[in-house]
């Protein structure tokens, strides 16, 4: 850190300090916001969400398809067989980009002879992709995407249309699961570079407040809830 | 940007007088406010939400610098860099040391108020390098040279034929010379001609809805994606945010969130939420391998511990804006800055000068939809009355307003005086054309009277005339 870097630093800090009419903070006061951080608080917890797992799941996908996405529920050994037809009833090319995840590893691909699959992250020229989900929160229908070596996040943006296999054990109630399962996965002191939460499929009410879908992001989202 | 806040009364003017304006503000009104209330009615929780959050911001604001350290301490663990920014021309300077840096010639921008308020991209063209605007709305006023007339909505003001004809001066030269008539093809035509820009661009500049303390993760609300593909395609991501924008916990955010999303457009959710913590992983795939985060005061930290600190918890939804009969009727340019509508009103003069933006707390019917509809409770008009005292009592309030004032007081201490004199201004009034229940014209109010009646009380003599007929209690000289 340069000297200016510092001073501006201790600028701001010390403004902060002074109009607030106290030093940094000590004692008991930063006892208290230290514990704050170290053991979230959660808020008003929403109601609507809090149901048995089945039931989670289904509110889940009546609000994935209230936010334009297009859901169906399958059995694991149907993934491949639904993701050829979607692209089929679609008139979409049987060509997709891959997250190379375990998880969609263990489908059988192979049954789908025409399906042409390339795992790796997403090229502009990519038309459909195809990942997991890290969660899915019935609250709203949004699914969670954690960034790694398993799941590139260009997939989530750049093809015109995303595929996502969510498993059922995934989906929780709100955002609060969806951190706790962070902090188990990652360690609490870790994240990965990006988690996307998404609610449907890109969006813009720029041009005279009218809702267009496929702005910038995918402008299809079609989620494969899967049993298990 | 330069401000034009200090011809308030002039921009009004033109406003009111705009056809294309006027047609887009009808639609704002219905569309906006009725989407927020159905949100709102879904969700049982929000008003105790709402009281959350302001709790929330109020935490947060009172151990900010101990919470900016925490959030600079996460950052640099992961192998990401904090600036820190006293003014809008360091915060200037960082950014365009960083993207020399890079060697970059385009940045590929995602929508960011702060990054308006610091005129960034002026800066950024000054020292050759292309500033992009990603944003649909955003890339259309910049199109247009136009600076952005609602903070979620840049480009609100304008008709679809309007951004056809833009499209067309700008795009031909790019191979697209049809003049487009529907929203999804002008949609697209944006998308295919910005998508070559993502991949181009060395830099990606983002703001932020919310800094996590506790992970050093900066957090984006949007509904289009740019923002994400600004923060993953590019080498390196810079985040420019203001050191209100921190807040403790993830948990913190879920609470934010819910509320955000309702306030700002009414949906449950925005399509893409998005938290960005440090550089990407040596084992990841994608994402930029710098990560900067660089943190702006620009007179904020001078603000907490006065009596106008409750506005530094405004999350930046738009709702007071969506709701204000003043905004409905003049738009955003009119307020002349970045922030327009109420907060613009209370932050404005906070940041530019009370000199330079004092009409602007006067821009208001005092009607008290904008804090009723604040999803962190801020008592904008409170403030904004606020500020019009800290005016008066600096004697920036115009002559006109002064004289008559003291004329009044004048008057009032003397009240024999003033019943003889409000008789006569009464009877007189009469001749304006009362017949109809409002004046069209009336004498030292023509700023009214120049875009509305001014409505007549019932005929039956002054007030004090009535009070006296009906039995009242007599005043005594
Ligand atoms: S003042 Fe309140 S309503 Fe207005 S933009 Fe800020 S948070 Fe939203």
């Amino acid at each position: 850190m340069s000297d200016t870097t510092n001073s501006a630093r201790a600028q701001i800090l010390n403004g902060i300090r002074r109009s607030l009419r106290r030093g940094e903070l000590g004692g008991q006061q930063r006892q208290a916001v230290e514990q704050r951080l170290a053991t979230p608080e959660r808020g008003p917890i929403v109601a609507r969400a809090q149901l048995p797992q089945a039931e989670k799941v289904a509110l889940f996908c009546q609000w994935a398809e209230v936010n334009n996405a297009t859901v169906a529920r399958v059995e694991p050994r149907d993934v491949p067989a639904e993701v050829a037809s979607y692209l089929a009833r679609n008139n979409l090319p049987a060509e997709a980009a891959v997250a190379p995840s375990p998880l969609l590893g263990g489908y059988d691909w192979e049954s789908q002879k025409l399906l042409v699959l390339r795992r790796g992250r997403a090229e502009g020229s990519d038309q459909v992709s195809i990942t997991g989900a890290f969660a899915g929160i019935a609250e709203t229908g949004t699914l969670v995407m954690a960034s790694g070596p398993d799941h590139p996040v260009s997939l989530n943006l750049l093809p015109d249309t995303h595929i996502v296999v969510l498993r059922e054990s995934d989906v929780v109630s709100g955002y609060e699961e969806v951190w706790a399962k962070l902090r188990d996965r990652y360690g609490k002191n870790n994240m990965p570079r990006t988690v996307n939460t998404i609610t449907g499929p890109s969006r813009t009410g720029d041009i005279e407040q009218a809702m267009e879908l496929g702005a910038h992001g995918p402008r299809r989202l079609h989620i494969l809830v899967v049993r298990d | 940007m330069q401000s034009t806040a200090h011809d308030f009364k002039e921009n009004v003017g033109t406003a009111l007088a705009d056809p294309n304006l006027q047609d887009s503000l009808a639609k704002l009104k219905v569309g906006f406010s009725e989407r927020r209330r159905q949100a709102a009615e879904r969700l049982p929780e929000f008003e105790a939400l709402r009281d959350r959050a302001r709790d929330i911001k109020n935490h947060a604001l009172a151990n900010l610098d101990f919470y900016l350290e925490e959030f600079e301490r996460k950052v640099t663990a992961l192998g990401g860099h904090v600036h820190w920014a006293p003014t809008a021309a360091d915060a200037r300077q960082i950014i365009g040391d960083l993207c020399k840096s890079a060697g970059a010639r385009t940045v590929a921008k995602s929508k960011s108020m702060v990054a308006e308020e610091i005129a960034l991209n002026e800066h950024l063209e000054g020292l050759g390098i292309a500033p992009i605007e990603t944003d649909l709305g955003e890339y259309i006023i910049q199109l247009r040279h136009e600076p952005p007339s609602h903070i979620i909505a840049p480009a609100v003001h304008l008709t679809k034929d309007q951004v056809a004809d833009t499209f067309l001066e700008h795009h031909a030269p790019l191979g697209f010379t049809k003049r487009l008539t529907e929203r999804n093809d002008l949609v697209a035509e944006a998308r295919y001609v910005l998508r070559q820009k993502f991949l181009e661009a060395d830099v990606g500049l983002t703001g932020a809805n919310f800094l996590v303390a506790e992970t050093g993760s900066s957090m984006l609300v949007t509904n289009e994606g740019n923002a994400d593909l600004s923060n993953t395609l590019p080498r390196m991501h810079i985040v420019l945010a203001s050191i209100e924008k921190v807040i403790p916990t993830l948990e913190d955010a879920a609470v934010l969130l819910r509320v955000l999303a309702r306030s700002a457009t009414g949906q449950e959710s925005s399509a893409y939420t998005t938290l960005n913590t440090g550089p990407r992983r040596d084992s990841d795939l994608d994402g930029p391998s710098q990560y900067h985060v660089v943190l702006l005061d620009n007179g904020r930290s001078s603000v907490l511990g006065t009596e106008m600190q409750d506005m530094l918890r405004c999350i930046r939804c738009g709702a007071c804006m969506n709701h204000c009969p003043v905004y409905g009727a003049i738009g955003g340019h009119a307020y002349g800055w970045v922030y327009p509508g109420p907060i613009g009103a209370v932050l404005t003069p906070q940041l530019i000068g009370v000199d330079e933006a004092g009409d602007l707390p006067n821009a208001s019917t005092f009607c008290g939809r904008c804090e009723s509809v604040c999803p962190v409770r801020i008592p904008l008009p409170g403030l904004m009355r606020h500020w019009r005292e800290r005016e008066f009592e600096r004697h920036l309030t115009p002559r006109a307003v002064r004289q008559g004032l003291a004329l009044w007081s004048f008057l009032a201490r003397r009240p024999k005086l003033y019943r003889r004199v409000t008789q006569v201004a009464n009877r007189m009034l009469a001749l304006f054309g009362r017949a109809d229940g409002r004046y069209r014209k009336l004498p030292l109010a023509g700023g009214w009277t120049q875009f509305r009646d001014f409505p007549a009380p019932p005929a039956g003599g002054t007030f004090h005339a009535q009070w006296a007929r009906h039995g009242g209690a007599r005043v005594r000289p």
